[in-house]
């Protein structure tokens, strides 16, 4: 679904990563990990158009999107849910939804919408509400909310347990099994290496922008150097 | 002291006439709020909307007022070209770049405009000018009714396309969240020209306002935008209520000021005002604590 061979960025003469490559199939859950600083973030930020890509191919569904802009590949249905969750503070609730399918057709819009109100009925209760006043947690449900009105046939989940209580983040890793358990393919990029690896099906290791690491989920959880460097066991 | 009747019947021409500096402030305070840049061009930009109603009128003999249904929608496709393929690209997407290339860009056409129309000052001779609308015991002036009305129905249309579609939302989105409106699929670069263009588009409905009352030369429209630039930063930067009130006091004070002070010192009372604001509430009458 999408194929990401030696790809290449950064910012002014920083090269962040540096041949990233890496794959994500139909339905599966894939876990990008590694620490701060890694090039996590900014691999996201090339996948969705904002930042460019320096060299390197990446295709999904068969297009090429590296030289693609963001309309273009939401269109596509690449979506991508940022880290620091990025809703519109001063939109209520429902309007943040509603952008959130800007690019698709505005029939059958308030359908969906009723479906995340389903899968998030706090954010039902907030729906007039302006977004810059929820509570952490809430905002994240809502940039899940909204990536899910942009029809996503792939989400990125860009550290979504940050900066959440222990007892959200359980509630969203529950929420992101049930995401999947639909068929939607979710690249799950996490700091938590220990709960994601018990959610993904394989992962990738990223370090200083490069792919250190990759294979089945269970068994790089046994995998020794990795136990050591970010485990601390 | 003046009778009671000349008070009222000055502060309600006052008021009116604030209608049309509210307008002109609204593109200002939107273009602002989005592109969190002051448009040096604005001044600019309303000569040449103010030019474009004295040319439909003059040579074509249309209706001021009727006028604005074609300088509107040509003001607005000028306004999306400029942010669009101008003001945008040769920015590199830097403030300080956007705010000196619509300084030069103000310099450009106002002397386009002085080497295509001379400094003359040219009026229109339209049934408006001297009409007056007969309210009670009142006399006002019937450009300054049509004005107030025509900038209310205007100031709602404007709130109605920022609430109730799309376009709208992308534009309020934006304003606070550009990274998140990318990643919705939102064009920014169209968003900042549409923005852009709606500025411009309030200039035009201004301009039709105001030529029936009003000479055209091509520094005209730098004297309306001094005045925008205050209800700007009394109303809130980037506030469009703030823009609408604002311009409403600053025309009651300028009508006041001008009955009891005199003509000449007429604009005192408008900085006086604006001075007082500042001291007690920084960020405007409807300004967001940044």
């Amino acid at each position: 679904m999408l194929e990401i061979r030696d790809l290449r960025a950064g910012y002014g003469g920083t090269e962040v990563l540096r041949g990233v490559s890496l794959d994500v199939n139909a339905g599966e859950v894939v876990a990008v990990l590694g620490s701060n600083g890694v090039g996590k973030t900014t691999l996201n930020k090339v996948l969705s158009g904002v930042v460019p890509a320096t060299s390197g191919t990446i295709r999904f569904n068969g297009a090429a999107l590296e030289r693609a802009a963001a309309p273009e590949i939401v269109t596509a249905g690449l979506i991508h849910v940022p880290e620091g969750r990025k809703i519109f503070p001063n939109l209520s609730v429902r309007e943040n939804l509603e952008l959130g399918a800007y690019c698709r057709p505005r029939r059958g819009r308030a359908e969906k919408i009723e479906q995340v109100y389903a899968t998030f009925p706090k954010l039902k209760q907030r729906a007039r509400q302006y977004a810059g006043t929820l509570s952490g947690g809430e905002q994240q449900m809502l940039a899940i909310g909204r990536g899910l009105m942009s029809e996503p046939k792939l989400l990125i989940l860009d550290e979504p347990s940050l900066g959440l209580s222990p007892l959200m983040v359980e509630e969203m890793f529950a929420l992101i099994a049930r995401l999947a358990a639909s068929g939607l393919a979710i690249m799950l990029v996490e700091q938590n290496v220990v709960q994601s690896l018990e959610l993904a099906g394989r992962a990738y290791i990223m370090e200083n922008g490069l792919i250190t690491l990759s294979g089945p989920a269970h068994e790089l959880k046994s995998n020794a150097e990795l136990k050591r460097a970010y485990l601390g066991l | 002291m003046y009778s009671p009747q000349i008070v009222v019947e000055a502060l309600l021409n006052g008021l009116m006439l604030g209608a049309i500096y509210a307008l002109i402030a609204l593109g200002l305070t939107l273009i602002y709020g989005v592109l969190h840049i002051v448009n040096f061009a604005h001044g600019a930009l309303l000569t040449v909307a103010m030019f474009m109603v004295w040319l439909a009128c003059a040579r074509y003999g249309l209706d001021p007022y009727l006028a604005i249904l074609f300088v509107a929608p040509a003001m607005f496709a000028l306004g999306y070209g400029l942010q669009r393929f101008i003001i945008g690209p040769a920015s590199h997407g830097k403030d300080n770049g956007i705010l000196l290339v619509t300084l030069g860009l103000s310099i450009i056409i106002e002397n386009a405009l002085l080497a295509a129309f001379q400094s003359d000052t040219r009026t229109i001779t339209s049934d408006y000018s001297f009409k007056v609308v007969e309210l009670g015991p009142l006399l006002l002036s019937f450009p300054r009714v049509v004005g107030f009305g025509v900038t209310i129905a205007t100031t709602i249309l404007l709130w109605l396309v920022l609430h109730q579609t799309d376009i709208g939302k992308a534009i309020r989105a934006v304003a606070k969240e550009k990274l998140g409106a990318s990643l919705v699929g939102i064009s920014v670069p169209h968003v900042y020209a549409m923005t852009f263009a709606i500025g411009c588009a309030c200039l035009a409905v201004a301009a039709g306002l105001l030529m029936p009352s009003f000479y055209v030369s091509p520094k005209t429209g730098a004297a309306f935008v001094l005045v925008a630039f205050t209800i700007v930063v009394l109303g809130g930067m980037g506030s469009i209520p703030g823009a609408l009130i604002g311009g409403l006091l600053i025309g009651v004070v300028e009508a006041a000021s001008s009955l009891f002070l005199g003509d000449s010192l007429g604009q005192i009372g408008i900085f006086l005002i604006f001075i007082v604001t500042l001291l007690v509430r920084p960020t405007g009458l409807f300004g967001a604590r940044a």
